[in-house]
């Protein structure tokens, strides 16, 4: 099975309350607070796709939408 | 988001706060239902009064949000009278175990087919931070300020002593294990209790110098471990996480049936 | 008649007749003196026509999952004594919050407390009315002999299912123990109100709690295509916890009202002798039996005694009371209280002075020379 491909983070910022859960558990350290407290991907590129920050999150504020395989 | 289906998306955000645990449990819960694939309409959750039970006001099924402690009494009426529903019954610690001990006790007595999740943050967080008693000896809160001097005691021993079938533990960092969990309560045909050990940041947290959310859940991987592993073997205060109990034995539902085949039968003679 | 529709039973039974008449689905109780043969029959008979019975660890456990069995579609009942009762009131609270449809026997026996399990009073009537928390409404019904326990009980579902309300079946242990002949009617004799369900197709907005035109609140069932939310908190017309001023008032507004509204269509009794009575006995559950005994052994001697027998206590009909009361002389309240209902009555004619108690507080059943010596005592001639 190939890869998961990141498309991207989908974040709602109404959602979000900068808990930072998916910031400090992102195994590849992609994800910040900004000056709002709400979560962006600092490091997009570095994503792995496993999801951890979107099964976590207490708010359901962040998805991680994947790269649609091609037929 | 698949399980935005399963959300009444208009109450979004919810009012728990920053980094409350139970957003995480209903979270696995939904994904738990989303793989289940059951319809809307067959779900009934019924929840109790606290912080934990406003998560029926949030869901997409028949939510019922009833009396501190009862929820476990309704939902038996529920389930008693149209079996075919699927019943959800999450509750606070001090909801299921303090005010509502007795009914958990005797619907696990029963094995009726209910999925009891205790959302255990071992604390009274919408009353501001009392002590439940899940707290435990040593502990601060508001009605424990020279700290509390009950005792806990055990919700996976308290409900396999009960009677109940299916009983785990898991905790909020351990999301994917609590998917899974809760997705083999629900199916479980008998009365499942899943302990879901959940941060309360804002209270316990705070008067237990345990820190923010991340701290908790960081202190809910190291204190915590899979059932008879070596680690537990060499640290016994380490709290087991897993299925503790899975057992089949007759449902009270399908027990009542027979009744009414028998009743029918006798009278139709 | 059929030899099968004449029954010699017990006044629990009658009700338990009653109940399954009406279409009792389902009942969840708990044991307790001196309602306990309620639960016993209806173990025996629910499930003869497919119904359920479960009997629950306590009395609040029981008046819960009634409440929820309600909500699936099923016509539910529990059954109780005073302790029991007072057990019951938060979830009876909820069950008038949320407009839940149920029915709650209290065989009333001698209280406060424990109180004395084997023996009579009417003691709960005032708690029948008040005892949860909060401004609310309530229906009450009471029966002094069987024929009327069996109707009283028919119409406690209908009147529950129309307003979609609690109603409280207030009998007591006299008349909840003792035997005596009922006929059942046959079916379709006495009418039947059933659930009213919503005609609000799937996927189009349904409102659990907002009344149509005529005022009732058609329901939909859980497991059926609308899901709402049911909660004991203030609420939209969706169910959904507010606490908007507007919305507040106008809830609590339409809980009491609903009810208070309907005043004289809720209400029922029975007189006999009213018109030209110079003495008028207002008296309600077995009491009346003994005051009914009063009036008619007296008034073939020239007595002008009357009686107003009182089957809905709650909510108390002031105006038919005033009404039928005007020409008295004195009126002489009949109960084994303390003057719970007396006090309605005073508040309801013109004259309080003219209202009287005769009463009995010990655990005995009020007889009618009881009565006839409070009679005498008030009219000033002694015992």
């Amino acid at each position: 099975m190939a890869k998961p491909k990141l498309k991207s983070h989908l974040i709602n910022p109404e959602w979000c309350k900068g808990c930072g859960i998916c910031v400090h558990f992102c195994p590849k350290n992609v994800l910040e607070l900004n000056d709002n407290d709400k979560v962006f991907p600092a490091r997009p590129t570095d994503c792995i796709c496993c999801k951890l920050c979107e099964l976590r999150c207490p708010d359901l504020a962040i998805e991680i939408e994947i790269e649609q395989d091609e037929q | 988001m698949a399980i935005k289906d399963y959300i009444r998306e208009r109450f979004f955000p919810h009012i728990w706060c920053p980094g409350c645990g139970h957003g995480t449990v209903m979270n696995s819960l939904l994904r738990a239902l989303d793989s289940l694939g059951m319809s809307k309409n067959e779900i009934v959750m019924v929840s109790g009064i606290g912080c934990s039970s406003r998560i029926s006001g949030y869901v997409d099924f028949h939510t019922l949000h009833t009396l501190h402690g009862r929820a476990l009494a309704f939902a038996t009426g529920v389930k008693m009278s149209l079996p075919e529903l699927n019943l959800i019954v999450p509750m606070g610690d001090g909801d299921a175990l303090a005010i509502g001990g007795n009914h958990f006790i005797h619907a696990a007595r029963r094995n009726i087919d209910l999925t009891a999740i205790v959302m255990n943050n071992r604390i009274y967080g919408m009353t501001g931070g009392q002590y439940s008693p899940l707290s435990g000896y040593g502990t601060m809160a508001t009605t424990a300020p020279y700290t509390n001097i009950d005792q806990s005691f055990d919700t996976v021993e308290l409900a396999t002593a009960a009677g109940a079938t299916f009983v785990a533990r898991s905790t909020t960092y351990h999301v994917q294990q609590l998917t899974k969990i809760l997705k083999q309560a629900i199916l479980h045909e008998g009365f499942s209790v899943v302990e879901v050990l959940t941060q309360c940041p804002t209270y316990f947290g705070r008067k237990n110098r345990q820190g923010n959310a991340v701290d908790m859940m960081v202190a809910y991987n190291k204190n915590t471990t899979p059932i008879g592993s070596k680690a537990k073997k060499e640290n016994p205060d380490l709290i087991e996480r897993g299925i503790f109990v899975q057992e089949e034995r007759p449902e009270y539902c399908s027990e009542y049936d027979k009744i009414i085949e028998k009743a029918t039968a006798k009278l139709n003679t | 008649m059929k030899k099968e529709n004449i029954k010699f039973i017990q006044g629990n039974e009658a009700c338990v007749e009653g109940a399954l008449y009406a279409g009792l689905d389902f009942f969840a109780g708990y044991p307790i003196t001196p309602s306990t043969e309620i639960a016993e029959l209806l173990s025996h008979r629910l499930p003869q026509k497919g119904g359920k019975f479960i009997q629950m660890e306590d009395e609040i456990a029981s008046m819960s999952a009634i409440i929820g069995a309600s909500l699936t579609g099923s016509k539910v009942m529990t059954a109780t004594s005073g302790p029991g009762f007072s057990l019951m009131q938060e979830a009876l609270g909820y069950a008038i919050m949320t407009e839940i449809p149920c029915v709650i026997v209290n065989v009333q026996r001698g209280g406060p407390s424990t109180g004395i399990p084997t023996h009579v009073s009417q003691g709960d009537v005032n708690q029948a009315r008040w005892g949860t928390h909060g401004d609310h409404a309530i229906v009450t019904i009471t029966a002094s002999n069987h024929q009327d326990i069996f109707e009283t009980t028919v119409e406690a579902f209908n009147i529950s299912e129309t307003y979609r309300t609690p109603v409280i079946l207030l009998y007591d242990e006299v008349v909840g123990h003792m035997r005596e002949r009922l006929v059942i009617p046959k079916k379709g004799e006495l009418p039947l109100v059933e659930r009213l369900r919503t005609s609000v197709k799937e996927g189009v907005d349904y409102h659990p709690y907002l009344p149509r035109e005529d005022g009732r609140l058609p329901m939909s069932d859980f497991g059926g295509v609308h899901r709402y939310n049911v909660t004991g908190l203030f609420h939209d017309m969706w169910g959904f916890p507010s606490d908007n001023p507007k919305i507040v008032h106008g809830l609590l507004r339409h809980l009491v009202d609903k009810i208070q509204n309907n005043v004289n269509q809720i209400a029922r009794y029975k007189e006999y002798y009213l018109k030209d009575a110079e003495i008028i006995l207002i008296s309600y559950g077995s009491s009346a039996r003994s005051a009914n005994h009063v009036v008619f052994s007296r008034r073939p001697r020239g007595e002008k005694l009357g009686l107003l027998e009182l089957q809905t206590l709650w909510p108390f009909p002031y105006d038919i009371v005033r009404e039928k009361c005007a020409n008295a002389k004195y009126i002489v309240v009949v109960e084994m209280n303390m003057g719970q209902i007396m006090q309605e009555v005073r508040t309801a004619v013109d004259r309080p002075e003219k209202v009287f108690l005769a009463n009995r507080i010990d655990g005995v059943f009020i007889t009618p020379t009881d009565i006839r010596s409070i009679l005498r005592l008030i009219q000033g001639k002694g015992v």
